[in-house]
């Protein structure tokens, strides 16, 4: 075959879209592999969604089963919004790879193989009893088999690292070949590959000479028709500038633009946990956006920080998943009883306990809504996509400040590690929400109420004229000295609650995401299983049928509309990726009797598995 | 308030009219006094001074003092102090804090505050006990403390504050007592003028769960015997009539107390305080009577350079300088490789 993608384009044959895994060892840097693939798709104007899946640990023992690390991607010149349901192609660089990712390639779909890392030894690691090479259990798919290990160590040769390093660099003659069979430029991968290695140029020569080995390979391997490089259209999406985001890129410059518009430096203080870590590494190096980052010695210590930064006038954020968010419980009690906000966003995991720490979840709605001692309320918000992250985030920190109460941004390890392209806003054109601290003290009461908000005024330490003290402790509703008095508690307490549900006015109507207002079924989600949701409802309603979508991002307070709005459908079903939390919330507020779809397996839904949930309603 | 701040405030001015709690007799009494005296002796600004505090007796403090308070969470005080003092460095903040407060529930973030050397001046209140849940024993309670929660004797060694405060690498560690009006607001101006995280264990007596527990050096008639004022620069002496001493015993390295005049003991014999010495320090720190008298006064000073927030704040602003980004939030969002899609 012709090399140049150009020119190789009229004898490549034209797909739609492909999905294609990376899977090898934890060690194999898959992640690495498919987020530089990630970055050529993008840059080949293909819409796309990533599903990166790695284990808990940090090196499981090479070969094992469950040292597999996974990269998948979706691509194409359609609208993606799911990481695909089935792959097209499957880079297993071991056994133990493909063992536990067949399963997942579609019959027919195609298996390339790095036959280097198919010993003996790793054949039994993986639990392999006789060769999957040779004993016809891959009948059914296409399987390329290449000796990767190999080939790559002939192509860095000449770079002077010795035989295990050499071998660490086969991750990229894999990027170099599939880069071929999609036609990108893996110019953006040469350059990623230099300005990582800046300080070890030999490093970086000898990856570049694997990625091209790899891509050369590709050209002019004599390969069967049936293999031959694929085309993908870019796809037609809106007009703009784009870039490739994850979770917790969209999130943190969410919290970045949320602060500014606020008009507010952050203190943004943590405690390293996965999946949450990922918004600490991000804020932390932009220190020229008025950002403070403090890595606490614990999650409580961490909230505290937030609490103590919001107080001395900042806009204190936090950040965690479930069991950090647990112990970070009493402190948000705290700024709920002294109205302070606080922006604190989950990035949710399977649980109980350390449950499942890579794999994804949504099941800490309840904790979020529900989740503490006493009457408790605050907002909660939650994303359902990483280019969704940063507008949710800019509108978590809006909340905050106006109604000055903590509000949990709920997102979670899938949204936080998966990427997309996204249409890069214009700053500018967002509108600002500027805090106006108190300064005057003329008439001043702490805990005097904003008629339209019900909030309280900020005033910073260090105003003069406004000594104040404020704490845990039950506050006179008016001057906010201690109060045991029965009847100020009730009032107290009711206007706690009335100042989070007067939010519902101040946030924008539910809306159908696709379809209609009323009729047969509505699918009403939250979070990340908007991909899934909307892609099943669109195809079911290509199909003639009355199903509708519905996303919901105000987790508390709901939409003042929602209620009516379920009313009006025969059928509401929810998918959740838990054992049934907003359907409960939506059931005790509507008296809707919705009906809940659920799954805990650590992945996302399949688009058939909604598919097959509304066809058991139609 | 006046708005304006004027600069002859007296002690009283920076007592609220709240109405204070505290059991009558309580030790916290005579420690707000010394507190409220120490703010009128530096002039400090009300509008610039914020107390805050966890849960407990000692935790109600703030709400009695004419200043910004924030009353908090049971430990956690020294966070939120860290995180007052990121944001607006130039706030004068005190944590106050009792035992249970500071040393149990809350003992990691006091040692993360102390060895982070936020400057923040932490008053740690020890009356040895759990005033405020009626009586419990306390990580400070000696062994075998009979309690509600221990009826037979406390099993657990205590912890000693000071100690702790050394380990943790604090830079000033200081004990006054609650009975020493003479002595505590000279401690505790001492601990405010340090840049720094300012560690002072008060010693309180709780009048009601745990009295007297400290009367072996505090009463008057014993205490010139059972305590020792450690002063920079000066020998080391106590006694009525200053003969006792302490002496560093060079073959156990230990310290010991020796009299002036027996043994052919002299004055060149006893240790002059060094404040920057943080092995005596440490040795001060553990004694207790009845073999040593009390330490009290400033133990341990030597500051760093910079305190935590200080140098956060200048390393923020050094990396900020440098950013190509220049905080253009256009800028952020467009970092990194981007792709224009045409109509």
């Amino acid at each position: 075959m012709e090399g140049g993608a150009v020119a190789a384009q009229s004898s490549r044959h034209e797909v739609t879209d492909a999905v294609v895994r990376f899977a090898g060892d934890s060690g194999d840097g898959m992640q690495l592999t498919g987020t530089q693939f990630t970055q050529a798709t993008a840059m080949a104007g293909n819409d796309l969604a990533t599903f990166p899946d790695f284990p808990a640990e940090i090196r499981a023992p090479a070969g094992t089963t469950y040292g597999v690390s996974a990269f998948q991607i979706h691509f194409g010149s359609k609208v993606i919004r799911t990481s695909g349901d089935e792959i097209d192609v499957l880079v297993a660089m071991n056994p133990a790879a493909l063992k536990t990712n067949i399963d997942d390639l579609r019959r027919g779909g195609l298996v390339i193989l790095d036959t280097g890392a198919f010993t003996a030894r790793n054949l039994s690691k993986a639990g392999y009893e006789t060769s999957p090479l040779e004993d016809k259990s891959l009948e059914g798919y296409r399987i390329l088999e290449i000796d990767m290990s190999r080939m790559t160590v002939e192509a860095v040769k000449d770079h002077g690292l010795g035989n295990k390093d050499a071998l660490r660099c086969k991750n990229m003659w894999a990027l170099g070949l599939i880069d071929w069979l999609y036609a990108r430029d893996r110019t953006i991968n040469e350059n990623w590959l230099r300005q990582k290695f800046e300080k070890f140029p030999e490093v970086a020569e000898a990856n570049i000479a694997a990625l091209n080995a790899g891509h050369a390979f590709g050209e002019t391997a004599d390969f069967p028709t049936e293999f031959g490089a694929a085309y993908v259209a870019p796809a037609r999406i809106e007009p703009g500038t784009y870039r490739a985001l994850t979770g917790a890129e969209g999130a943190a410059m969410g919290l970045v633009a949320g602060a500014k518009l606020a008009g507010l430096p952050m203190l943004f203080a943590g405690y390293p946990i996965t999946p949450a870590s990922a918004l600490l590494h991000t804020l932390a190096p932009l220190k020229d956006f008025g950002v403070t980052t403090f890595q606490a010695e614990d999650e409580i210590a961490a909230i505290c920080a937030a609490i103590g930064g919001s107080y001395a006038g900042a806009l204190g954020v936090t950040s965690s998943s479930g069991p950090g968010i647990a112990l970070k419980t009493e402190a948000l009690g705290l700024a709920i009883a002294t109205e302070l906000p606080l922006v604190v966003v989950n990035s949710q995991r399977g649980g109980p306990s350390t449950g499942l720490p890579t794999k994804t979840e949504q099941s800490d709605l309840y904790q979020a809504v529900y989740g503490r001692n006493a009457d408790s309320p605050l907002a909660v918000i939650a994303c359902h996509s990483p280019g969704d992250a940063y507008y949710a985030a800019i509108e978590a920190c809006r909340i905050a400040v106006r109604y000055m109460t903590p509000v949990i941004f709920l997102t979670d390890g899938y949204i936080g590690n998966a990427s997309e392209p996204w249409r890069i806003p214009d700053f500018e054109e967002h509108t600002p929400f500027p805090v106006r601290f108190r300064t005057d003290p003329e008439g001043y009461k702490v805990y005097e109420r904003n008629l339209e908000t019900l909030a309280r005024a900020w005033v910073k330490p260090g105003t003069p004229g406004l000594l104040h003290r404020i704490g845990g402790i039950e506050k006179d509703h008016l001057t906010g000295n201690i109060s045991y008095d029965p009847e100020n508690h009730q009032r107290m307490t009711d206007a706690r609650r009335a100042k989070i549900l007067g939010i519902a006015k101040d946030i924008p109507a539910q809306e159908v995401d696709h379809g209609q207002n009323g009729g047969e079924i509505a699918v009403v989600g939250w979070g990340s299983t908007y991909g899934p949701i909307s892609r099943a409802v669109s195809g079911m309603r290509a199909n003639g049928h009355d199903v509708s979508h519905i996303h919901i991002r105000h987790i508390w307070p709901l939409p003042e509309n929602l209620g009516e709005l379920l009313r009006s459908y025969k059928t509401v079903i929810v998918p959740e990726m838990n054992t049934g939390q907003l359907v409960t919330v939506l059931r005790s507020e509507y008296l809707v009797d919705c009906k809940p779809v659920n799954k805990v397996n650590g992945k996302p839904f399949r688009i058939v598995e909604i598919e097959d949930a509304i066809q058991a309603h139609l | 308030m006046n708005e304006v701040i004027q600069p002859a405030l007296k002690a009283k001015d920076y007592a609220t009219n709240q109405e204070v709690r505290w059991c009558p007799g309580c030790g916290d009494y005579a420690i707000i006094k010394a507190v409220q005296k120490t703010m009128a002796d530096i002039g400090a600004d009300p509008a610039n001074t914020v107390f805050v505090s966890g849960i407990g007796c000692a935790a109600r403090f703030p709400y009695y003092m004419e200043t910004f308070g924030f009353h908090t969470i049971h430990g956690r005080a020294p966070s939120f102090a860290t995180g007052i003092k990121l944001v607006n460095p130039d706030l004068d903040v005190w944590v106050v804090g009792g035992d249970g407060d500071g040393l149990s529930i809350g003992g990691n973030h006091t040692m993360h505050a102390i060895r982070r050397n936020v400057d923040i001046t932490y008053l740690l209140f020890n009356n040895e006990i759990y005033g405020l849940t009626k009586g419990q024993y306390s990580p400070t309670s000696r062994r075998g403390t009979r309690s509600p929660s221990t009826p037979d004797g406390s099993i657990d060694s205590p912890v000693n504050a000071l100690s702790f405060a050394l380990g943790a690498n604090a830079r000033f560690v200081a004990r006054g007592i609650d009975r020493r009006q003479d002595h505590l607001p000279g401690v505790l101006a001492r601990a405010h003028s340090h840049k720094g995280c300012s560690f002072v264990e008060v010693i309180q007596n709780c009048i009601v769960y745990n009295d007297g527990a400290f009367e072996h050096f505090t009463e008057k008639d014993v205490k010139a015997d059972t305590q020792i004022e450690c002063v920079h620069g000066e020998l080391l002496l106590f006694g009525k009539d200053k003969k006792r001493g302490l002496r560093l015993n060079h073959d156990s390295l230990e310290l010991e107390t020796v009299i002036i005049g027996e043994n052919g003991i002299t004055e060149d014999d006893i240790i002059v305080h060094d404040e920057t010495n943080r092995t005596i320090a440490g040795a001060l720190a553990r004694m207790e009577p009845p073999h040593f008298p009390m330490a009290i006064g400033v133990l341990y000073c030597d500051p760093a350079d910079q305190s935590y927030e200080k140098a956060v704040l200048r390393q923020n602003r050094a990396v900020a300088e440098k950013a190509t980004t220049k905080g253009d939030m256009n800028a952020l969002l467009r970092r990194g490789a981007t792709w224009d899609v045409a109509t």
